[in-house]
């Protein structure tokens, strides 16, 4: 373990208050935005058009967007492991860390629902959902357990946020009157006094439990979309815990990834300390094993007896035209940072940083390769329809749009960064504090 | 009348829907054969028409104004269905030789898009050493519709007479039918479907599945607006080998338009079967085994699917109409 260095409160809030974007944070922020405008600028052209500007066709029906929003789905689950999982199991380095994964959740749920949008073919219906909406539908199912999930993450991340407000409330100077503004408007009646310390943590208490469940719930119903159906592929048992157990591991990559880049341009050195990589690396590490585990159980089986509306879809993925990208995934995704991880080297910040890029990258395709090929193997032969049909590649204008949720997430992420601390200050403080006084 | 025949049936309902508004706005007179618009100059040339009360009359061709055979069915007496039937087909595959005009005749009447088709004629073969025959895939109509159960927002929807249907007016657009249907049955309008303007104008109706809306699933319907009238399914009546069998379970009867079976009797004799059994949808489309064939296969590959245009070329040619 390192040293423990003395840190006063005042040093603290001061290391933590939010900073103004450097140089490379406006250029970080400019490339978003326009990745973000080009995809608006392809969504306009899909809605001008019609799905026509997709290369989505009859037969593959779901493309790149569909396997965004898993995507998302996943990632979002993050929030849920760090914030409420570690809560309840008393997981004291998580304090630093909290909030980054909750806006990773919150940001990443948003733009999961925003993408579904995207892919409708009649996103102005909407409210349809709701006039004559049926509950019966996997869809439905989804609707309401991300919604809620939403508002759960988004409360878990407010109530925390409450002790800070009446920090940075001190710092007008330093934060500008605009952003005390807004900090008064989302926290000024939080005095901090014990009752209202006594409502928030019971709350906090709370909402962590029941984040859980429904956390299970947006990944289980989402892998249900796909597993309700007959496809070969989709039509699997083991769907639920495959995605949920893919999902943890690609939310844990994010937050590697964000955690070093804050830590860097930051200067958090202090406080995401390498103690966080190296247990951050122990966890990643298990939870590959599990996703891994759950893909063996998923491929052996039906690889084992290669029932006949299988083995197309399997020879396709494992030696055939999706064979690249579904070893990447595997290899990439969930391999080589078993290995590189199981090392106490693997689990210093900039490896860890390197390979929670390659879990999410391989996250991203792993979803692909679980949404497209199995469009491509339906029960009856694909047959009296243009040889454009047969096939799936995204256009420009699909990935225009994947891109642009990506960065809009990323966006989303920044400039909550811009506005509240990253690292909760009060309970740093509060933390120190108590290490202080065990001396 | 010959002139009426080569119009479609959709702009003759159009022509029709239109004459009766202009009936029903002219308060003046009930005489449905007054003439409501005096810019109509007599033509000279004469038809008789049998009026209702048995007379022989004659009149100038130009007040002739085509009339809807039956009033327009509402969206819930759509979604109801008829009452008292369970519509079925029978494909008998040992008489089918791809000529596929069942696919031009549906793909005509219900303006599916150049290169997408409701009705598909698949070349099958089981495995490498069996018999390869043409099998004709429409909508098997299933009683466990896979398609309707995952339905958000009960667009699509199964009806009292056996037959799915979907509502292009509330249709979101989601797809998720299209990936739960294991018979690929279900097409999407990916852009703006050409129609004419007069039939883009009209209201939806479930029944026709027309005018088809851009953003929304569309597929067979079995043509419920011909069944209401006591027709047959264009398919049905399209086809020159009488291929397609149409009926109703209750009544035990099935027609392709020249020979009536029992249908009872006919898929026990010919060993009738259903696509995809193991799954569970229950369809209502029965194929009859391809034995005993009226053509060898190989007569139909004279005709194998040559996909004239791809979609992208088909997307020109609706900018070239528009």
């Amino acid at each position: 373990m390192e040293k423990s260095i003395y840190l006063n409160s005042e040093q603290i809030t001061q290391d933590l208050l939010p900073q103004k974007f450097g140089k490379r944070g406006m250029v970080w922020t400019t490339i978003l935005l326009i990745i973000a405008l080009f995809g608006v600028y392809a969504y306009y052209r899909q809605l001008r058009y019609g799905l026509i500007v997709t290369n989505m066709r009859d037969y593959v029906s779901w493309g790149i967007y569909i396997s965004n929003f898993v995507f998302f789905v996943a990632i979002s689950l993050v929030g849920s492991l760090i914030t409420a999982i570690f809560r309840l199991t008393n997981v004291k380095w998580r304090t630093p860390l909290t909030r980054i994964s909750e806006i990773i959740a919150v940001s990443a749920i948003v733009f999961a629902a925003l993408i579904i949008i995207v892919d409708m073919g009649r996103p102005e219906r909407f409210m349809n959902l709701f006039i004559h909406g049926r509950i019966q539908s996997p869809i439905l199912w989804d609707v309401i357990v991300i919604s809620t999930y939403f508002f759960i993450s988004l409360l878990l991340l407010y109530f925390p946020l409450l002790p800070d407000f009446k920090i940075l409330l001190k710092f007008k100077e330093k934060t500008g009157k605009r952003l005390n503004k807004l900090y008064r408007f989302q926290g000024s009646f939080w005095k901090g006094t014990k009752a209202q310390f006594h409502i928030s943590e019971k709350s906090i208490s709370i909402l962590c439990i029941l984040i859980i469940p429904v956390a299970f719930c947006i990944h289980t119903v989402t892998s249900w979309l796909f597993a309700t159906t007959y496809r070969p592929g989709w039509d699997s048992t083991n769907f639920g815990a495959y995605f949920i157990s893919g999902a943890f591991l690609a939310g844990s990559g994010a937050v590697v990834v964000a955690m070093y880049v804050f830590r860097r341009y930051y200067h958090l050195e202090k406080y995401i300390t390498e103690m966080h990589f190296e247990k951050m690396g122990r966890i990643v590490v298990m939870l590959a094993l599990v996703y891994l585990y759950f893909n063996v159980n998923e491929f052996l089986t039906p690889a084992f007896k290669m029932k006949e509306s299988e083995e197309g879809l399997i020879r396709q993925l494992f030696i055939g035209s999706y064979a690249p990208m579904f070893w990447f995934a595997i290899l990439v995704g969930m391999i080589i940072p078993i290995f590189v991880l199981v090392f106490k080297k693997g689990r210093k910040p900039l490896p860890m940083f390197i390979i929670g890029i390659m879990v999410v990258v391989g996250a991203w395709f792993k979803r692909y390769i679980i949404v497209t090929p199995t469009l491509l193997h339906p029960f009856l032969p694909m047959q009296n329809v243009p040889t454009s049909f047969m096939s799936y590649f995204p256009s420009w204008e699909e990935w225009a749009i994947d891109a642009g949720s990506l960065a809009g997430a990323l966006l989303v992420i920044t400039f909550f960064v811009r506005i509240y601390p990253i690292i909760p200050i009060h309970e740093t403080i509060i933390e120190q504090n108590e290490k202080d006084e065990s001396k | 009348m010959n002139e009426n025949n080569t119009k479609s049936r959709r702009e003759f309902l159009v022509a029709g829907l239109l004459a009766s508004a202009a009936v029903a706005g002219c308060s003046t007179s009930n005489n449905p054969f007054a003439q409501d618009d005096e810019t109509i100059k007599p033509s000279g040339q004469m038809v008789k028409l049998l009026s209702v009360d048995g007379q022989i009359i004659e009149m100038d061709k130009a007040f002739l104004k085509p009339v809807p055979d039956l009033p327009a069915v509402s969206n819930s007496e759509a979604r109801r269905g008829i009452p008292g039937k369970k519509f079925v087909m029978v494909i008998d595959l040992s008489r089918c030789k791809n000529v596929r005009a069942c696919q031009k005749a549906c793909n005509h009447m219900h303006h599916v898009h150049p290169g997408q088709n409701w009705i598909k004629v698949l070349s099958m073969e089981e495995s490498a050493h069996t018999a390869p025959y043409w099998q004709p895939t429409t909508c098997m109509h299933c009683d466990e519709p896979p398609c309707v159960k995952v339905c958000p927002v009960d667009a699509t929807f199964k009806r009292q007479d056996g037959i799915v249907l979907i509502d292009s007016d509330r249709c979101i657009g989601c797809r998720f039918c299209m990936a739960a249907c294991p018979y690929s049955t279900r097409v999407f309008n990916w852009e703006e479907p050409i129609l004419s303007k007069e039939e883009a104008e009209q209201a939806y109706s479930c029944e026709t599945s027309t005018p088809q809306k851009k953003g929304t699933v569309g597929k067979c319907d079995f043509c419920p607006d011909m069944t209401r009238k006591g027709e047959l399914p264009h398919c049905v009546s399209a086809c020159p080998n009488g291929v397609f069998m149409f009926g109703d379970m209750i009544q035990d009867s099935v027609t392709n338009g020249a020979e009536t079976f029992r249908f009872s009797d006919l898929i026990k004799d010919k060993s009738g079967y259903r696509l995809l059994e193991d799954l569970g949808t229950k369809p209502s489309v029965y194929y009859l085994p391809p034995v005993n064939r009226n053509f060898p296969y190989e007569s139909g590959l004279e005709n194998k699917y040559q996909p004239d245009h791809t979609y992208e070329d088909a997307k020109k040619l609706s900018t070239k109409i528009n």
